[in-house]
């Protein structure tokens, strides 16, 4: 076996160190050696975006990094997002506008919207579907996940465009 | 997943001696999104995986007069982010841009799909329109091999056991030049090419005749193709319908598709045809308003 290594890296905004063989990846550390499972395994080959985390404010799939890998690197997961007590805005639009059914992609779509709506505060639908083309959800349709998108990034003015068409 | 070690030298040195020392039991790791499935899936299975992301040569993303040097493990996003790629060397970035989504193009290099070799590989005949010359260290020393030779079947290329590709080369844009890549996929985004086509674009800024132009197929034969013949017929003549033609019909001539489930052999030469025209009539666009600023 090959020797496992001690890694350090700053998880969710806390220095962390944790002991991970080569073949680890990023998913199975995180679910398996730190326990956090709110990153869900879905393809396991990079085409679904479950397991989506930050690595250094970008968005990645963390089943196709290795964990020795992320070695002196931000890494934010979803345990991160919500601040204590309250929901990040982006989960409280998502629960607004019913924008999960089984729940299993989500925490990679919160992940990844969290990561366009840091570089660009306003959108537009189709910087939202390209932003989130590496997400697949099989039960919504897509259509309230862009618009809890939406709404999170503007939330006043998501308001004004409900009231004005009401 | 299978057991491996793994080593992130600093230096080229130390990595081109790891790899040699290993002789052929080691992968080179940049993006990984390739490697790591197929390591997963059994497919490749290294001993080592030598992580070549800390190396400085292999990071640069630089401009001289002596053109663009691109480290072969520089990712997508910081290609297509990088304003004067894609005003000079547009058809590498728009290559960049649809590789797979948002997460990988934030892992995955340029180095990485032309290594990977895959006759579909996106980027590729942008690499190869755009004259690319590929820097590969060995024990022995390095080498140049130009991006058009550089693979030599499917999931094969030139790099011999303990060999690293360490960046790639572009020599500078004439004024007046433009390049595209286009692919056809069935969906609107995020799949492998049935055809892809890169073209540039060179005009004589006083003539408008076409000086210099270079035609790459992606995903219709063993290998990404360069349509010498099709890029030849072109220079001395204006950039007008019968001479985009006259390359279109010369590019599907050398195409050698397979039928699979993306296409058949008959479809694959229709689309290659209508891809080479559409293609080179954008190159020629830009090159012209390329002359206008």
């Amino acid at each position: 076996m090959a020797r496992k290594r001690i890694v350090s890296a700053i998880l969710n905004g806390t220095e962390q160190e944790f002991l991970c063989a080569p073949r680890q990846t990023l998913l199975e550390v995180l679910r398996d050696v730190l326990s956090l499972t709110g990153t869900k395994e879905g393809c396991s080959n990079g085409n679904c975006g479950a397991c989506t985390v930050l690595l250094d404010g970008r968005p990645v799939d963390s089943c196709l990094v290795l964990a020795v890998e992320t070695e002196g690197c931000r890494v934010d997961t979803i345990e991160g997002l919500a601040i204590p007590d309250q929901l990040h805005p982006l989960q409280q639009a998502f629960l607004e506008n019913a924008a999960l059914q089984c729940g299993i992609c989500t925490p990679g779509f919160l992940m990844s919207a969290k990561a366009l709506l840091d570089g660009n505060d306003d959108p537009s639908e189709e910087e939202i579907r390209f932003a989130l083309a590496g997400n697949l959800c099989r039960c919504t349709g897509y259509d309230k996940i862009v618009r809890a998108v939406q709404s999170a990034a503007a939330p006043t003015s998501a308001d004004a465009r409900q009231g004005a068409s009401e | 997943m299978r057991d491996f070690d793994y080593e992130a030298p600093r230096s080229l040195a130390d990595a081109v001696g790891l790899l040699s020392r290993l002789n052929g039991r080691a992968r080179p790791l940049a993006g990984g999104t390739d490697l790591i499935d197929h390591v997963r899936t059994g497919r490749l299975t290294p001993d080592v995986l030598v992580d070549v992301k800390k190396i400085a040569e292999l990071n640069r993303l630089e401009f001289s007069p002596a053109g663009l040097l691109l480290g072969a493990a520089v990712p997508c996003y910081r290609i297509y982010g990088d304003s004067r790629i894609a005003t000079r060397y547009e058809a590498l970035a728009e290559s960049c841009r649809i590789i797979g989504g948002i997460q990988i193009q934030n892992r995955a290099s340029v180095g990485g799909n032309l290594c990977n070799s895959g006759p579909a590989g996106d980027s590729i005949p942008s690499l190869i329109a755009l004259e690319a010359f590929c820097l590969i260290a060995g024990a022995q020393g390095t080498r140049e091999v130009p991006a058009h030779e550089f693979c030599i079947g499917p999931g094969k290329n030139v790099l011999q056991p303990g060999e690293l590709l360490v960046e790639l080369k572009f020599p500078p844009r004439p004024s007046h030049s433009g390049s595209h890549y286009r692919r056809f996929i069935p969906r609107n985004e995020m799949d492998i090419a049935v055809v892809g086509v890169a073209a540039s674009v060179t005009l004589d800024p006083k003539s408008d005749g076409i000086v210099a132009a270079r035609i790459a197929l992606g995903a219709v034969g063993p290998t990404p193709l360069l349509a010498v013949d099709a890029g030849r017929l072109l220079v001395g003549r204006p950039p007008d319908a019968a001479a985009i033609d006259a390359a279109a019909k010369a590019a599907r001539a050398i195409a050698r598709p397979i039928d699979d489930m993306r296409g058949t052999v008959e479809f694959r030469l229709h689309v290659t045809e209508v891809l080479v025209r559409r293609v080179l009539t954008e190159a020629i666009e830009r090159a012209r308003r390329a002359r206008l600023d």
